[in-house]
Formats: C-alpha cells, sequence, structure tokens
C-alpha cells in the first residue's frame, strides 16, 4: 500500500539536486517527485521551475501533458483500467461504466471516503488476457465485475 | 493613407553569403542558402497558406497548410520547415495540395466558432483568410462533435483578452514568448484534443507574462487580441512613429481610426526594436488623451493662487513680459531654462536657441545632467564622442556581455530580449550590480559572474578589472600600438598595475570574492567580441565620470571598440535623451558636442542666428537652483521635465524653485514643478506632433503627427511663440525647417533631412558627405579622437558614508512596468502591475528590524525621511536596500542627497546612507505633500468643471 509523504521543500529540493545534472533532468524529477509524494502540487512546480531555472509554464506544460502526474493526492488505492482497443474490444468498457456507476464517481475521480482512485489508461501491453486493469502497480488480467468488487472491498478494507 | 500590412515571409530572412536558385511554380528564385521554400516563394510574391508560421519565428511545420509537392520526391512537405535547394522545382498549387488544404482547414473550423460578423479580428484574421484561400465551402464533419467552444475568456490582462475558444493551437504565441520576448511564460497545456495554449495553468496577470505584446502580435486569430480593438473594431489607417519612453527608440505603427488611436503595434522594419515591444510602448499610450491633459494655457500671480486659464496669447505675452522685467531688475544671467529628453530634437534645439538667442545666456541644462552627463564626458574624453559606440543589432555576435548597472530586462525591455536571444545562443554574460536583477538568472540566462558589489564601489571593481587584463598579459597590444595614444598607454598601465588596484586589495572594499573578480576580468579579455551595457548604476555616483572612462579604458586595451560585438554601451534612459545632448541642451556646449568657447562654432551660430551669443558656459541646473536660494537666479522656463520628483534632495529642489519669481512649466501635465510654476502652457504628447527622437545608438527615428495638440500648439509652436514675444523672430512652419538648420550648423548631423529620414527609414549620426547613410558603428578605423587615450581612474569613495545612524545604503532605480517619474504610466493600467513604490529589504536587515513584508517603514537619510511599504527581497545584499522614484508621493528623491559627479554634477542617486524602521505614519514630508499637492495645484473655474 503506497504511503507518501507530505509536501516538505527541503526533501523536494535535495530530490531535484539528486537529478538535475542528468540530461533532460525534467521527467526524471517529477516521477522522482511523484514517488515521494505521491502527486505534483503547485509548489513542485515552482521549485522545479526555479531550480532549473526553466519557467513555471514550462514546467506546467510538461506535467500537465502526462496523466500519471497528478496534481492531486490520489486515493489510497489507484486502480487504472484499460481503455485502449483490445480491452474495449474485450467488454472493458461495460465493467468499467458499471464500476464507476456503483462508486458514484467518473474517470480520474476519487471514492469520497478516499479509499479508492480509478483511471484510465490507454493499453497495459496486456492485450493478451483483455480487459486489464493495474491496481497500485500490479498489473492484473481478464478482469470482471466480480475481481473488481473484489479490489474495492481490499481497498476499502471491508 | 492605408493601413500598412507587413510582408510576412512565413520563416526568417537568413543572411547567408551562399545563394541557391529554385523554381516554384515555373518561376526563377535566387534566395540565401537556409531560406525555406515558402520565403522563397514569398520573394515572389507567391503566399503559400500558412497559420503557425511567421517571419518572426522558427518554422515549426505544425498546422499541416503550407503543404508543397518538389518534383522527384514523394509526400506533400511543409513548405516552413523545408528548406529552399539548387535545382529544386516546387508546385504550390495542385489539385492534390488544394484538397489537402481543404480538409486540413474543414477540420479546424469543425472547432472554431463561425461568428466572424460579430468577431473583434473580422478582417484581421488569418484563419480567415486562409479559409478563403483555399476555398472552404463546408464542413463534412460538422459542428456538433466535441469542440472548445464553450472556453472560457481570460480577461485579466489590462490590455489584451486570451479567448480560448477562438484558439487554433499554432503555437505562435507560445514561440514569440519564448523566441522574440525570452520570458517563456507561454506553454501548450495538455495533450491531444485537450491542448491549449495556456499561461502557466494560472490566468495571465497572475501568470509570469510581462505583457510585452509578442504574443498578441503573433496570434493569427482574435485569441490573443487588443481590448481596444475589442473595443474600437479594427483601424483604418497607420501611421510609423517612434515610442517615447525608453533610451531604444522602438518603431511603431499607430494604428488609427481617424485621429484615434485605436492600437500600437511594433513595425517590423523599426531598426532599433525589429517588431519587437514591451508594455509600455505596446499598451501604455491611454495617458495621451487621459483626463488629467491640461489643455488650456494657464497663469496665476502668486504659486498659494489658484490657476486661470487664459489665452495663449495672453499667457506667452505674460510670460516674455515677465522674463524680460525679471532680466532687468536682476541683470541678463538671472533667467534660464531647461530642455525636455522627452521632446523631439527640434524642440529642444529651439528651446536651448530660445535661451542662447533671445535670454542672451548660456543658463541652459537638461535632465541629461541627472542620468548620462557623466556618459559624454567620459567617452568624449577617452574616444572622442559623447555617445554609445555601437548599434543595438551589434550584439548579435557578442561572445561575452558586461551589464553594469543596468537592469535591461526592466528599462530597456526591447534590447534586453535581443540579448537574452543572443545569451541563449550561448554568449557568456558578466553582472556587475548590488542587486540580483533578473539578468543574474531567470529561465534560459544565467550569468556566468554576479559580481554584487557595494554601492559607490563600481571604480576600485574597473580599476580591478583593469588590473588583472594588465598584469595577466591580456592586454591587446597590437590593437593599442595601432589605435591608442602610447604614453597615456604607459602611464595607465604602470598605475593600473599597482598593488593597490588588485582584486585581492579591493575585496573588502567592494565586497566581491577577488576569484570572481580575477575570472570576470579574464573571460572580458579572452573570451572573443566582449561588450559593455550600462546604466545609470555607472553614471549616477559620485565617481560616475571616472567609472566612464575606466570602461573605455579595458575596451580598449582588449581591442573591444570598432569591430562588431563589442564596444562601450549605454542604455540611454529616455526617449531622447541621446538627442538632447546632441542638441546643444548643456551650458557650455552647442549642437554637436561643441565647446561654446570655440570662436570658429561660436561665429558661425553668430551669423545664422543674427545675435551676439557669450563664449562662458551657463549654470547647471543643480547651479540655477542654489543660486535660487541665494537669491541671485530669479526665473526658469522648464519644458517637458519635471525636477521637483526627478532631481535630487526634492526638499532643495522645491526651496529654488520657491526662491525664483517666475516659473513657466510647459508639460502635458500638472506636474510636481508646477506647483511651484506662474505659467503653465500646455504640453503635447508625441503622438500631437512632427520631429525626431534619437535613441541610445545615435538612431535618429521621425515621430509623427497623428492627432492635432489638444492644447492647440505643439511644443515647438509654444517655443517659437514665447521667443516671437521675447522679441527674437522664429520662423518655422514646420519641424523639418528645424532639422534643416540643425544639419547645417551640426557637422555629425549635417547630412540629415526628413526627405533622407522618409526614405531610408532611421539614420545614425554622424550622417555627413562621409558616411551620407549615417554610422551604425563608430571608430571602426580609427577613434573619433584620432588616437584612443587611456585616463587615470584613481578611486575616491564617496563622502556619503554609513554610520551608526544610517547604516544602510539605498540606491534607487526603476521596474518594468512604471516609467521614470510615473507621470505617463501611472495614468494607465500599468499601475496595476505596481501600485506604490516599496522598499526592497534583504531578510536579515528587515529580521533585525523587526519588519515583515507589507510593513510601513520610515526610510531616513541625512535629507530627509518618508515613509513606504517593505518588500523583503533576497535579490538585495545584507546592508543595501533599494526603492523605485516613480510615485511622487512617495518623495525617494527627499531622500536622496546632494553628493554628485566631480566632471558633470551627475546626481549620487545610487549611493545614499539610510535607516530603516517600521513606523505607523506618513512623514512629515509626505503629510506637507498631501496639503501642498491640494493648494498649490487648485484651478479656477475650469469650463469642464460643471461635467
Amino acid at each position: 500500500m503506497p504511503r507518501f509523504g507530505e509536501w516538505d521543500q527541503r526533501r523536494a529540493r535535495a530530490i531535484i539536486a539528486a537529478h538535475a545534472s542528468l540530461e533532460g533532468p525534467v521527467l526524471p524529477i517529477l516521477h522522482a517527485l511523484l514517488d515521494e509524494f505521491g502527486h505534483i502540487p503547485d509548489e513542485a512546480i515552482a521549485l522545479v521551475a526555479s531550480e532549473l531555472n526553466l519557467s513555471r509554464a514550462e514546467i506546467h506544460g510538461t506535467v500537465s501533458f502526462y496523466h500519471d502526474f497528478r496534481r492531486r493526492p490520489a486515493g489510497r488505492h489507484v486502480l487504472k483500467l484499460c481503455r485502449a482497443e483490445a480491452c474495449q474490444s474485450m467488454n472493458g468498457p461495460r465493467i468499467a461504466r458499471s464500476l464507476l456507476h456503483e462508486l458514484a464517481i467518473d474517470w480520474g475521480e476519487t471514492t469520497p471516503d478516499g479509499a479508492l482512485t480509478v483511471e484510465g489508461v490507454y493499453c497495459l501491453g496486456l492485450c493478451a488476457c483483455a480487459p486489464s486493469a493495474l491496481y497500485d502497480g500490479e498489473p492484473i488480467g481478464r478482469i470482471d465485475r466480480d475481481r473488481l468488487d473484489g479490489i474495492v472491498r481490499e481497498a476499502r478494507g471491508t | 493613407m492605408a493601413l500598412i500590412k507587413d510582408v510576412d515571409y512565413g520563416t526568417p530572412i537568413r543572411r547567408t553569403e551562399k545563394a541557391v536558385t529554385l523554381t516554384i511554380d515555373g518561376q526563377p528564385v535566387t534566395v540565401p542558402d537556409g531560406t525555406s521554400v515558402m520565403a522563397a516563394a514569398m520573394m515572389l510574391g507567391t503566399e503559400i497558406p500558412k497559420l503557425c508560421a511567421t517571419d518572426s519565428l522558427e518554422p515549426f511545420g505544425s498546422c499541416r497548410l503550407c503543404l508543397i509537392e518538389i518534383e522527384g520526391r514523394r509526400g506533400t512537405p511543409a513548405s516552413c520547415t523545408t528548406p529552399a535547394e539548387e535545382g529544386m522545382v516546387v508546385h504550390t498549387q495542385t489539385d492534390r495540395l488544394a484538397r489537402l488544404r481543404r480538409g486540413v482547414m474543414e477540420l479546424y473550423i469543425s472547432d472554431h466558432p463561425l461568428d466572424c460578423l460579430t468577431c473583434s479580428a473580422n478582417g484581421d484574421c488569418e484563419l480567415q483568410d486562409m479559409a478563403g484561400k483555399v476555398g472552404l465551402r463546408d464542413v463534412r464533419y460538422g459542428y456538433d462533435g466535441e469542440n472548445h467552444l464553450k472556453a472560457p475568456k481570460d480577461e485579466s490582462n489590462p490590455y489584451f483578452t486570451f479567448e480560448d475558444s477562438k484558439c487554433i493551437v499554432c503555437s505562435r504565441c507560445v514561440r514569440a514568448c519564448e523566441e522574440v520576448q525570452g520570458t517563456f511564460a507561454l506553454t501548450i497545456q495538455g495533450r491531444g484534443f485537450d491542448s491549449r495554449v495556456s499561461p502557466g495553468g494560472m490566468d495571465f496577470f497572475s501568470s509570469e507574462c510581462v505583457s510585452c505584446g509578442a504574443c498578441v502580435q503573433a496570434c493569427p486569430t482574435a485569441t490573443l487580441n487588443e481590448k481596444s480593438v475589442i473595443e474600437f473594431g479594427t483601424p483604418e489607417h497607420s501611421v510609423i512613429t517612434t515610442c517615447a519612453y525608453c533610451g531604444v527608440g522602438c518603431s511603431f505603427k499607430a494604428e488609427m481610426k481617424g485621429s484615434k488611436v485605436v492600437r500600437m503595434v511594433p513595425y517590423k522594419d523599426g531598426k532599433a526594436n525589429e517588431g519587437h515591444s514591451c508594455v509600455k510602448g505596446r499598451f501604455a499610450w491611454g495617458y495621451a488623451t487621459h483626463r488629467d491633459r491640461i489643455t488650456k494655457p494657464m497663469i496665476r500671480e502668486r504659486i498659494t493662487d489658484p490657476w486661470r486659464e487664459v489665452s495663449w496669447q495672453e499667457a506667452i505675452g505674460h510670460a516674455a513680459s515677465e522674463f524680460r522685467r525679471i532680466q532687468s531688475k536682476y541683470g541678463r544671467d538671472s533667467i534660464g531654462g531647461i530642455t525636455s529628453s522627452r521632446c523631439t530634437n527640434e524642440e529642444t534645439f529651439l528651446v536651448q536657441k530660445l535661451v542662447r538667442a533671445a535670454f542672451g545666456n548660456n543658463n541652459v541644462d537638461t535632465c541629461a545632467r541627472v542620468c548620462h552627463s557623466p556618459t559624454g564626458y567620459g567617452l568624449k574624453t577617452t574616444l572622442g564622442t559623447s555617445a554609445g559606440t555601437h548599434d543595438f543589432a551589434s550584439v548579435d555576435h557578442a561572445d561575452v556581455i558586461i551589464v553594469i548597472g543596468a537592469n535591461p530586462t526592466d528599462g530597456h525591455p526591447v534590447f534586453a530580449s535581443r540579448m537574452k536571444r543572443r545569451l541563449r545562443e550561448g554568449a557568456r554574460l558578466i553582472v556587475i550590480d548590488p542587486r540580483r536583477i533578473d539578468l543574474v538568472r531567470s529561465p534560459h540566462i544565467e550569468a556566468d559572474y554576479h559580481l554584487p558589489l557595494k554601492p559607490g564601489t563600481n571604480v576600485a571593481m574597473m580599476n580591478a578589472i583593469a588590473h588583472v587584463i594588465v598584469t595577466e598579459g591580456l592586454v591587446d597590444e597590437e590593437y593599442v600600438r595601432e589605435r591608442c595614444e602610447l604614453d597615456a598607454f604607459e602611464s595607465w598601465a604602470r598605475f593600473i598595475a599597482d598593488d593597490r588596484h588588485a582584486p585581492e586589495s579591493v575585496e573588502d572594499l567592494t565586497g566581491v570574492r577577488a576569484s570572481d573578480v580575477r575570472a570576470a576580468a579574464r573571460l572580458y579579455a579572452t573570451g572573443g567580441n566582449a561588450a559593455i551595457y550600462y546604466g545609470l548604476g555607472v553614471t549616477e555616483h559620485s565617481q560616475g565620470s571616472t567609472m566612464v572612462m575606466g570602461m573605455a579604458n579595458i575596451a580598449m586595451a582588449t581591442g573591444n571598440i570598432g569591430k562588431p560585438g563589442c564596444g562601450v554601451n549605454p542604455l540611454r534612459g529616455q526617449n531622447n535623451v541621446q538627442g538632447s545632448c546632441d542638441m546643444g541642451s548643456f551650458p557650455h556646449e552647442f549642437s554637436g558636442y561643441r565647446h561654446v568657447s570655440d570662436d570658429a562654432t561660436r561665429q558661425m551660430f553668430e551669423t545664422f542666428w543674427g545675435v551676439h551669443l557669450l563664449n562662458e558656459p551657463g549654470l547647471r541646473i543643480p547651479n540655477m537652483l542654489d543660486e535660487a536660494v541665494s537669491g541671485s537666479f530669479k526665473a526658469l522656463y522648464i519644458q517637458g521635465e519635471d525636477i521637483a520628483q526627478s532631481d535630487p534632495d526634492t526638499q532643495h529642489v522645491t526651496a529654488g524653485l520657491k526662491g525664483m519669481e517666475f516659473v513657466v512649466i510647459q508639460d502635458i501635465f500638472l506636474n510636481e514643478t508646477a506647483k511651484y510654476a506662474h505659467v503653465f502652457l500646455p504640453g503635447s504628447s508625441f503622438l500631437e506632433k512632427d520631429g525626431t527622437f534619437t535613441n541610445a545608438e545615435r538612431r535618429i527615428n521621425r515621430v509623427r503627427k497623428v492627432m492635432p495638440p489638444l492644447g492647440g500648439l505643439a511644443d515647438w509652436e509654444v517655443t517659437v511663440a514665447l521667443s516671437n514675444a521675447l522679441g527674437y523672430p522664429m520662423h518655422y512652419t514646420h519641424p523639418s525647417e528645424i532639422m534643416d538648420e540643425i544639419a547645417s550648423l551640426t557637422p555629425t548631423f549635417a547630412g540629415v533631412s526628413y526627405a533622407k529620414l522618409d526614405q531610408l527609414g532611421s539614420v545614425q549620426w554622424p550622417c555627413n558627405e562621409a558616411a551620407p547613410a549615417g554610422t551604425p558603428m563608430m571608430h571602426v578605423d580609427r577613434f573619433v579622437r584620432g588616437k584612443g587615450r587611456f585616463m587615470m581612474t584613481d578611486f575616491v569613495p564617496t563622502e556619503e558614508r554609513t554610520g551608526p545612524r544610517f547604516p544602510l545604503i539605498l540606491t534607487t532605480g526603476r521596474i518594468l512596468s512604471q516609467y521614470n517619474v510615473g507621470a505617463q504610466t501611472r495614468r494607465t493600467e500599468n499601475s496595476r502591475w505596481h501600485e506604490e513604490d516599496v522598499l526592497e529589504i534583504h531578510p536579515f536587515d528587515a529580521e533585525s528590524r523587526g519588519i515583515v513584508d507589507g510593513d510601513l517603514v520610515s526610510l531616513e537619510s541625512r535629507s530627509g525621511d518618508i515613509a513606504l511599504r517593505a518588500q523583503i527581497s533576497e535579490r538585495m545584499q545584507p546592508g543595501i536596500v533599494y526603492t523605485t522614484f516613480h510615485h511622487a508621493k512617495t518623495g525617494a528623491n527627499v531622500i536622496t542627497t546632494d553628493y554628485s559627479d566631480w566632471a558633470t554634477n551627475c546626481p549620487e542617486y545610487k549611493v545614499t546612507a539610510v535607516q530603516v524602521r517600521r513606523t505607523n505614519r506618513q512623514s512629515d514630508w509626505q503629510a506637507r505633500f498631501y496639503e501642498e499637492d491640494l493648494a498649490l495645484k487648485r484651478i479656477d473655474a475650469r469650463a469642464d468643471a460643471a461635467e
């Protein structure tokens, strides 16, 4: 279960410094910040910009390009459902719709109890066992409502 | 007159030696190697449809409209990203291309509002034009699919709107912000269908945007559009003129509806700015028709009386008779005049002519006294001419740039953008400044060395740099031998090699690590073409002139004058401060910097003007004020200058003004100095008259009238009327005749005429028989004075010292959105970026005084005290505080002292010992200011008072 630290300017500065000498350091830094804090807050954008001597707009452009660089903390658990072609053909959309309906959230949203965030993803490379998903970084093949219900229960600790 | 439409080649014009010849639509064309097919076609007059390309930006290849076919090649490449090649055969119009373009256009229009008739860019929209050119008749996809038509509008910037729903995401604005302006405030946010232009995920006003207008200029649709165009509609004619703010002298197209300015658009053919602008010139022109404009002449007997509106005739007649009365009572030399660096060359020339010929004395001075007079003195002494050595374009060839005592991104933004472009290309940068200005570190720019010296130690720093150059064997000996006075060089080299000038010896004095100074000196001397750019941080010191000579010394010693990418270049503050100096505004010089004691020159003027002229210099501004306080100087004619706010030690200035019997102010607003005046003559803004301004690179640019003078007379006409009333008739019907007189009396201007300016656009003086098209770079083969002269530059500390009572040093300057005394910019929306002057203070100094950000603090010096808000800033170093002087009510110059440059009296604005403490009240001076602001600015029975 991923646990993320609260935003910490000094910690963030150290993470940036550790990657700043790489060629094209922005993406590695953003990944490292995401691993540490679970999301990319506004403070991170300003800090990365000033540490790398780039504009805030440039960092915003990069962060906003990649959906993975989420701007707000996710729920305690993250479920990514594949929405690409193979999974679509294997009933993925119907399963996803019914799950979202039951949780009363939309794509990218988190359940009100903060337990689970559901996001779309475009191809996990698991087409052979479509429809597929990724739960807290673990790939899951051939999902159906039952398996998802199990995941929701696990996420809620019930 | 019609609207001037600039030709857009789509991609930048390359300047290469090699040429290639290709055939486009059957026509052969020869272009520089590296030119795009798109630009090559435009050179033939063939416009290939395009949306994401414009010739101020590097090609991008994203809109897919400029497709072409090339014989022998497959596919349809984009013409903007395809370089022209020898023998290439290109077709720009085929059936296949037409189908492709129409298909692309259909996609664009399927997600674009169809409100052309009510759109603010109707008639001025490239998307609309291209839809017409590709023959779009139908959109097969319909308009009901997913779209951005409901995207919210961002109106946060006071001057332009961002209407996202109209955006075609061509990235021109993003690229303009990066390539042209160098601020990088815009980006494309998101991806795929969600890709939108964004100022970093916030609104424009809160973003990093500096409102230069480059994005608005680049936008092909109504997405980024001037609010004035939205309000008034598109303009119908344009007039090329010159900005009246800083010394960069940007050319603008005033785009008009009748005599109403709709917008000011930077002019691509303007040589100083090449199509770029800043927030002041581009947008802050609304002051010209502000309701505070005084348009009726006024007089009063005492300064405590209310003003009374009178006719021009009465005002001029009264002024003339008072000047004559005072002269007959107190003597010929009891009166004088001040010319304006904001007015045209022609107007300035007339005011000094009036003083010399009609007043009959040499008591004329100008505001350059308080800014760049040391530049004039220092560069004339060493190199032979009182002006910068290179044109702005020269910076494109610089390998090393030193910026000393200047803050170009705020003070000279358009030149700063050009400099930053060169820095991004790899030029190295040394910043010598007490503050960490933006150039020290801002997106994509980082100085190799920042030497944060203590204010007042410039000369010690420059000597240390020179010491390293001489003692480490970095002198360009061949250059010095060939071009400079050897005796003077040798004694200077011995002088500067002395250990007392070593970086290590002055470390404590300047506060800068010796190793940094050594490294910077080595970089300057060995890094290739090295250019110095400097500002008032150099000149406004007790040793301003010494410092200017010190810079000239190192430039000569390293051979960095006379070739591109080098030089010693002042960034002049005001639009025409170079010109006002050129025009003979100083008490000791006629136009072209010729001393009044030079008999041949004086006789020439005497013959032309038909009067006897004095061979002794007259009074400088500080002398006039001193003598007014002591009682011998009695009357002053001031054109377009506000000495009560801009000059140092305000209380001394106002005491001087109050000591005079008669003060005539000619200005567009009732300024601070007018509180002490007896006659007010309405001035005219740069939009209301013809003339010329000369910028920092000696470029004479035309100013063209776009509307009639609000007060009925242009400034030059007022001076003519006053001279006539004084009994010295002047006969000019147009400023071009004044320029003809200047040309015939001034060797460096001999070839200048309005006809030539109209033909060439602008010329840089010297312009005469030897250089009929002007002189972009001076001192090319030899120095103007013959051999360059090294000057001794002993460091003498200023007498203004810090101590227990005044432990901090105050230094003053400007910020981007406001301009000088703020008379113009404070009357525009620019104030939204800077509503009041604040005191920048380092966290240490703030903490030890219990000051938090935003506190009201008292700032006190030996001259006086004021109160203003503190802004805690790590730009400052401990021990140094900073403020601006844009707001009269702040009274920054109440604090500054009477110390001045030893050679030219240029005031020492940059060093004042002060104390800062928390306070809860305005200072006594400020309280009095508010009282006098009411008491001394009253106007009786204004006709519009009832409105």
